[in-house]
């Protein structure tokens, strides 16, 4: 059946009007979708994009703070910082790098070696940080390059701080330096967490304090607050949080006392360590031959790098903490002193050197043909007996040696506020047990202690733990911890912290035992072995020579002449002053030096005549063929 | 007797205007112009010029409403046969801009021929129902949708997603309120999801990472994923009240991109917040259920169908392009209706404008 084209007509409006009804559910339905999502957005997530918001337009620029300076006991400056324009390249946004090098060369002067340099930095840097090519660019270099910085897109002029050394060479191994922040200094910085804080600094202390002090040196990192656009130009500054410059040190060290030491090593190897015993402050800290730290500063050339490392002298080995050597006789004050406390002997006590000491068939050898006689203590440090010192290393057994030798700090590291020092080797029963892995080695031999007793055998200390002892001694057995900083200054409140104020520890010797050491000490300045160096000395002072072998003669004559000079004994001395109230106690080492009276003790007679009266030595020839040696 | 002639003149002018549609095109319109404003106020302000758009747009669209929905008809098959044949031009010799052939190159100028498409395939669609109003069978419904697919194809072929989707629904809108039956719509929409693993593969990698990464932007934050990140965030930061006319950070720091064009709706909700945002979708609200109203009480089948499918196409425009930008649908370029800059996009709305209130003014003269 049809329907009339009337009833049609209404029923196709009434589905149009229905599905009209239908549309406009759905647009309804959608609409209130999106209004949920507006809600969602704005109302409930409205934090969480707030801070999205934020973190797209704020953006924290680090602000590198000044590193604190290094001053001497005096105030004269040993590390600073001085700005200079550098020539920078960011390789990630530069395609051909040889080229632009060659474009802005024709600009600005880079030398064969900056390239060199650059390459090296290259190859130690992620490519998006901006590198060096040229250092100390003068004005002009700058306003040439200004005018033409539109054609070279990743290269930059820049202003920049850098650390300087005024004193050059002039205790490099003490104060180390900086060089431009690796992989592994990254690793050190995560572990005490101050990765923030090293935001935008490019440097950080390798060796020495440098390196030691670094968290204090640096300084904390400022930073201001920049609005950017999306192509991460900044627009505004919104605020800005200065930098805290980083904290200076006062070192205990007396540059000038440091300088003249080093100049009278010569270019002899060896090291020096003097101290203020009634603290324990480093006066100098000598290891020959030196560096030149500002060399390290922006990138050490290739060359320079070479020579420093190659070199058969060794520079960069500081010899006074890290070289291990046999004491030689200068081991014998300590032992004397050690019978004393332990009642193995008494001062007056004599015995009879007949020029040896016989041990299980062996004949241990004195130097002195003949013997020196009948032998009292003070005559066997004055005249340095070895038979003495045979029989009374016999008599105290390898165990009551170790023992208050180790107490006296030998063997082990003295704790200095640098990094690198060696342990050395303090025999005993437990050391040979350690060192050696078969049981016939690892047994210690009654032989074996016989050496011991002058400074032989397996003994081997550095420079600065025979310091360390030597200056406990003149201290009267109050021992510090060895240290090159006096004080640090807090940059923002000036409050000075004091770095070791109070003694290690003190150790229980008897004043009259103390005294006989130390007397027998003088004599040795006086008239013993040191009093050729120490002769016409307006002060009076303790010392005892030694001789650390480095070649066994097997009992053939020593003629230093005949050897070759790096199979020439080392020479040593020890020494404090003045005698009755020590301000400076020393241990000195010429490398195959020969005698330690010959070239040593010439070296501490002019240390004690500027640190003590300011002045040097007249007449007083660092080397002095002439003099009689006996050891 | 000036008086008389103002009045005559002035009644001229407005007899075929659509007061509530003129109403809330103008409240749209302004909010447009602000927001044009605040969008390019960085460099290169593009609100004047947006004006003039605007302008000449409302003399097309009063020219078009004085012309009567009969005499509009006309052009149904010109229009239509004109935009294929351009369509197919573009397939043959079109010019490429960023890897789609979209454009035709006159020499002097060049123009997009999927525009005519919007108008176009309505109008046909429109048209041929109306011819067969009497006799309509299920096989017209067929022919209507070839007719729908061959222009689509092309431009979805350009590529150009948006468009094709646009001038798709404009057609199916036709279709739909010309009577298509219910079980036809299930059925389609069945074979759609079944058929989606296959488009899938049809997709055009672009197409199918903007899927992708509307499921999750952050799989590829400075490529395809940093429109919807930047996006989110300035509607996210804008707050229950905005950050205040001319104070986004996003938008003036450059991080929303287009923010002039397609996206100016994220400028608009930074700074206008939650409040704006309903405001606006009350206004696009009121402009549908004006145009539904119009389509509801057209005379013919052909008012009718063209009415409701300008006014769902006005709603698809602004849910497509508010859902884009808020990260609920994926991007693409579709602008916002009377917000975003563009003269041709603006033209076109407006002549659809202008049909519909052909549509609301000549009923009465139909009936009677």
């Amino acid at each position: 059946m049809r329907h009339s084209p009337l009833n049609t007509r209404d029923r196709e409006l009434d589905r149009f009007r229905f599905r009209l009804a239908v549309a406009s559910g759905a647009v309804l339905l959608a609409f209130a979708i999106l209004i949920g999502r507006f809600f969602y957005l704005q109302v409930l997530q409205h934090d969480y994009y707030t801070t999205r918001a934020e973190d797209n337009r704020i953006s924290l620029v680090p602000i590198v703070p000044n590193r604190g300076v290094i001053v001497d006991r005096s105030g004269t400056v040993l590390a600073r910082n001085y700005s200079a324009f550098t020539l920078e390249i960011t390789p990630s946004k530069v395609a051909d790098l040889d080229a632009t090098i060659d474009a802005v060369g024709q600009l600005i002067e880079v030398l064969p070696k900056d390239r060199k340099r650059f390459r090296k930095l290259l190859e130690e840097s992620k490519t998006f940080e901006s590198l060096p090519i040229r250092t100390r660019l003068s004005d002009e270099e700058v306003a040439k390059f200004a005018a033409n910085r539109f054609r070279f897109p990743g290269v930059d002029v820049r202003a920049r701080l850098f650390r300087q050394y005024p004193l050059g060479a002039v205790g490099s191994h003490a104060l180390g330096y900086i060089g431009r922040i690796t992989t592994r200094d990254l690793e050190t910085i995560e572990k005490n967490e101050q990765e923030a804080n090293y935001k935008g600094s490019d440097h950080i202390g390798k060796t020495g304090l440098e390196q030691k002090y670094e968290f204090q040196l640096h300084g904390e990192t400022g930073y201001e607050q920049v609005e950017i656009d999306a192509g991460g130009r900044a627009v505004r500054s919104l605020s800005r949080t200065a930098p805290v410059p980083g904290n200076n040190l006062t070192l205990t060290l007396d540059a000038k006392l440091q300088q003249i030491t080093e100049k009278a090593f010569g270019d002899r190897r060896g090291a020096l360590v003097a101290i203020d015993p009634s603290n324990g402050g480093i006066l100098a800290l000598v290891s020959t031959p030196t560096y030149d730290p500002n060399l390290f500063v922006d990138g050490i050339r290739t060359d320079d790098w070479d020579l420093l490392n190659n070199s058969p002298d060794k520079p960069m080995v500081n010899r006074a903490l890290n070289g291990a050597y046999p004491p030689g006789s200068t081991f014998k004050p300590f032992m004397a002193l050690a019978a004393l406390e332990i009642g193995k002997r008494t001062a007056s006590q004599i015995i009879s050197d007949p020029g040896f000491f016989s041990f299980g068939g062996h004949q241990f050898r004195d130097d002195k043909k003949g013997g020196h006689g009948s032998v009292d203590m003070y005559k066997s440090i004055v005249q340095s007996c070895d038979t003495y010192y045979y029989m009374l290393a016999n008599d105290m057994g390898i165990d009551n040696i170790s023992r208050f030798m180790g107490a006296l700090g030998l063997g082990s590291r003295t704790g200095i506020d640098i990094e690198g020092e060696s342990e050395g080797v303090l025999p005993s029963q437990e050391w040979k047990k350690r060192r050696f892995k078969r049981p016939e080695q690892q047994k210690w031999y009654a032989g074996e202690t016989i050496s011991i007793g002058i400074g032989q055998g397996y003994n081997a200390y550095t420079p600065i733990q025979l310091a360390q002892a030597v200056a406990t001694l003149a201290n009267d057995g109050v021992m510090f911890r060895p240290h090159l900083v006096s004080y640090v200054t807090d940059s923002k409140t000036g409050a000075k912290t004091y770095v070791e104020p109070q003694p290690l520890r003190a150790l229980p010797w008897k004043a009259q035992n103390i005294e006989t050491i130390k007397k027998a000490m003088i004599g040795v300045n006086k008239e013993g072995t040191g009093a050729r160096a120490f002769a016409g000395a307006e002060y009076e002072s303790g010392g005892k020579t030694g001789t650390a072998q480095v070649f066994s003669l097997k009992g053939a004559d020593y003629r230093s002449g005949k050897l070759k000079q790096e199979l020439r004994d080392h020479a040593l001395f020890i020494a404090f002053a003045p005698a009755d109230k020590p301000k400076i106690a020393l241990a000195v080492l010429v490398e195959n030096g020969g005698f330690g009276a010959q070239s040593a003790a010439p070296i501490a007679r002019m240390v004690f005549d500027y640190y003590l009266l300011g002045k040097l030595p007249k007449g007083a020839a660092p080397e002095d063929e002439t003099v009689e040696e006996e050891e | 007797m000036l008086q008389q002639f103002l009045h005559r003149l002035w009644v001229r002018l407005v007899e075929h205007l659509d007061g509530p549609l003129l109403l809330i095109t103008s409240a749209l319109m302004m909010v447009g112009l602000a927001t044009v404003f605040s969008a390019t106020y960085d460099a290169n302000n593009r609100a004047l010029s947006q004006l003039l758009n605007m302008l000449v747009g409302i003399a097309v669209m009063w020219c078009v409403a004085q012309v009567p929905p009969q005499k509009l008809m006309r052009f149904a098959v010109p229009l239509y046969v004109l935009g294929v044949v351009l369509l197919l031009c573009v397939f043959l010799f079109g010019v490429k801009v960023n890897g789609a052939k979209r454009w035709l190159s006159l020499g002097f100028t060049r123009i997009q021929p999927s525009e005519i498409l919007k108008i176009a395939m309505p109008l046909m669609l429109a048209w041929y129902f109306h011819k067969y109003e009497a006799s309509l069978r299920f096989r017209h419904f067929v022919v209507a949708g070839l007719l729908l697919i061959v222009p689509f194809a092309l431009i979805a072929k350009q590529p150009d997603l948006g468009t094709a989707i646009l001038v798709g629904a404009a057609g199916f809108y036709v279709i739909f309120f010309a009577g298509l039956p219910w079980k036809v719509i299930v059925g389609m929409i069945a074979a759609g999801a079944g058929a989606a693993p296959f488009v899938w593969t049809m997709l055009h990698d672009y197409q199918r990472k903007r899927l992708l990464t509307l499921i999750d932007p952050t799989t590829d934050p400075l490529g395809a994923g940093y429109h919807i990140i930047q996006s989110t965030i300035a509607i996210g930061s804008g707050g229950a009240f905005g950050k205040g006319w001319l104070a986004g950070t996003q938008t003036h720091l450059e991080f929303i991109p287009e923010r002039h064009t397609d996206f100016i709706f994220a400028v608009f909700s930074e700074e206008r917040g939650l409040l704006g945002n309903s405001v606006l979708v009350i206004l696009y609200t009121l402009l549908i259920v004006r145009g539904m109203m119009i389509a509801a009480n057209a005379s013919t089948l052909f008012s009718r169908v063209m009415a409701g499918s300008i006014t769902l196409s006005f709603f698809t425009y602004a849910f497509v392009n508010m859902g884009m930008v808020s990260g609920i649908v994926p991007v693409v370029g579709v602008p916002l209706p009377f917000m975003s800059y563009g003269g041709t996009a603006l033209v076109t709305l407006f002549l659809a404008l202008g049909i519909l209130m052909s549509i609301q003014t000549h009923r009465m003269l139909v009936k009677k």
